[in-house]
């Protein structure tokens, strides 16, 4: 490779660190995006003149292709729909990162060099195939192209049979180091069968690790495959998106304090075992107009947003009646679980989307003490996040899992659709408590009506 | 070619960094952090580029080109939502 390149390929990589660093800031998160845009940038031109090449009107006709398609799509989405466009697009990056491997296996080149080569071509093929057809069936659920989770008796089984398929086949691959065509493709077919079979049993509310973990998988997929060409710039960015991911995989799935086996492997929700003693009592309710003017005469509120909210597309309404609370000398504040949503900060985006400024929104560390001072707390389409079950009932599917204390605030307000139960099938003492008064109705409906009623003050 | 242990210490010094460079998450950093590491693993595109311009055959041209059209989604899609979103997120003090 020819020095101008290697230097290209090192202010990349050096681009890509300071551009994730910066994005560890919300003051310069959007300059790190830039940063790391023009080392994209700088790599991608670089590669032109790597030297050898052929099919160069091939290739700028799939950027093309790509490229266009993507940016189309990535201007077009709703914010309510960017868990899933993160999906696709992170699914792509695996998906060509097992076409490197399919490339170079193919053509038999890797076969011929260092066995490390080869081993690292392969298991970074495997991961990618995993992470392409997982992250596909993760955008078709969250899309609602597919609307069960579809569990097949004896899916660990099946998976386990399956993973260990394509692990020996990926292991004859590797020692015979020989060309054939049909072990290679069986080698993909059935790691792309796995992912899907992962994916499909994974429930709506799971979706922040499994997003988050498939990233993390992209990412060193796209090390190894570095490793195995020999591209220092894949090494470096596909190994730093491997580390970052996996701390935020581990710290999604210690939020629901569930392990990640856990998470991909336990058909949650499928056995109740644990519904014996639902909470007894009569929820109350509140009407709207009431709710939004006694918050409005108080001094401290806190906002518990979820996936309702977003569902609703309510956070516009919601940040208007926070506007009008703030006009009433009302202290308000946003708590956010973090894996409230469909992705890992999906909530940010929404009210970031609607206006709300970021010092407004907490972590549940730095806001869970705050609810025992609170007047009101607003729980707003969330459900499993604010059960006190997680505290007390060693039988809950959820119990163990960090939960927001809306259930210690003076007076709790759930706006919600139905009296159904959550996501993991529990129900939710919150709702059935003394202190507690539901605000039935959809979340924007709500939302409007409250801010109607302030205003008429 | 970048062989054996020096592989070795780039890897090491890498995973290390991506570690460091976030070494507390506060939650608002979970949307920049999920879909702007997203965006740099897009970096696949230069090597599903070298693979295209080094395949042979049609199966290898077809499949270079399918990874070149991944890649490139990836790495535009990426950037393109990562910046729509980050473009939001402001501070009350207004900056």
């Amino acid at each position: 490779m020819n020095p101008a390149i290697q230097a290209c390929y090192f202010v990349a990589a050096v681009l890509f660190i300071v551009g994730l660093k910066s994005m560890s800031s919300p003051k310069t998160a959007r300059k790190g995006v830039i940063w790391a845009g023009a080392g994209m940038l700088v790599a991608t031109l670089a590669t032109f003149f790597y030297g050898g090449m052929d099919h160069y009107i091939l290739m700028i006709v799939a950027i093309l292709i790509g490229g266009v398609g993507a940016w189309y799509s990535g201007r077009k989405v709703a914010m309510t729909d960017m868990p899933q466009m993160v999906a696709l697009y992170n699914g792509m990056g695996g998906g060509a990162a097992a076409c490197i491997a399919g490339v170079e296996l193919f053509s038999g080149e890797v076969q011929a060099g260092s066995i490390g080569f080869l081993v690292l071509a392969v298991v970074g093929a495997f991961i990618g195939a995993v992470s392409f057809s997982g992250s596909l069936i993760a955008f078709a659920k969250l899309q609602g192209w597919m609307k069960k989770a579809l569990r097949i008796s004896g899916q660990h089984l099946i998976n386990g049979g399956l993973l260990v398929i394509a692990l020996v086949l990926g292991a004859l691959i590797m020692a015979l180091a020989s060309l054939s065509w049909a072990l290679i493709f069986a080698f993909f077919a059935f790691s792309l069968v796995l992912g899907v079979l992962v994916t499909m049993p994974i429930g709506g509310a799971d979706m922040p690790v499994v997003i988050s973990l498939y990233n993390a998988m992209t990412g060193l997929a796209v090390a190894f495959e570095g490793f195995a060409i020999g591209n220092p710039a894949m090494i470096i960015a596909g190994t730093l998106v491997g580390a970052a991911g996996s701390l935020l995989t581990s710290l999604m799935a210690k939020a629901m304090n569930r392990s990640l086996a856990n998470v991909l492997f336990s058909g949650f929700g499928a056995d109740e075992g644990a519904q014996s003693e639902g909470p007894q009592g009569e929820m109350k309710s509140m009407d709207p107009s009431d709710a939004g003017i006694s918050m409005a005469y108080s001094s401290h509120v806190i906002i518990v947003p979820g996936y309702g909210m977003a569902v609703a597309q309510a956070q516009h309404k919601l940040w208007e009646f926070v506007q009008l609370l703030q006009k009433h000398d009302v202290d308000v504040k946003f708590a956010i679980h973090p894996v409230a949503g469909r992705m890992p900060g999906h909530m940010n985006v929404l009210l970031a989307e609607a206006g709300v400024p970021y010092d407004m929104i907490f972590d549940l560390e730095e806001v869970n003490d705050e609810f025992a001072t609170a007047d009101y707390s607003l729980v707003i389409g969330a459900n499993d996040v604010v059960n006190p079950a997680a505290r007390t009932n060693k039988s809950s599917p959820i119990y163990g899992m960090p939960i927001l204390n809306v259930d210690k605030t003076q007076n709790a307000l759930v706006i919600k659709r139905g009296r159904g139960t959550g996501f993991s099938g529990v129900e939710n003492e919150l709702f059935f408590a003394e202190n507690t008064n539901m605000v039935f109705g959809d979340a924007k409906d709500v939302c409007a009506k409250m801010v109607a009623a302030i205003k008429d003050l | 070619m970048i062989t054996g242990f020096i592989a070795l210490y780039i890897f090491m010094l890498a995973a290390f960094t991506g570690y460091e460079v976030i070494s507390r998450v506060p939650v608002i950093l979970h949307t920049p952090l999920m879909s702007g590491s997203n965006f740099v693993h897009g970096i696949v595109l230069v090597g599903t580029m070298v693979a295209l311009g080094h395949a042979h055959g049609p199966l290898e041209l077809a499949i270079g080109f399918v990874g070149v059209i991944l890649a490139a989604g990836n790495a535009v899609g990426g950037y393109v939502v990562t910046e729509r979103m980050l473009e939001m997120f402001k501070s009350s003090k207004g900056d």
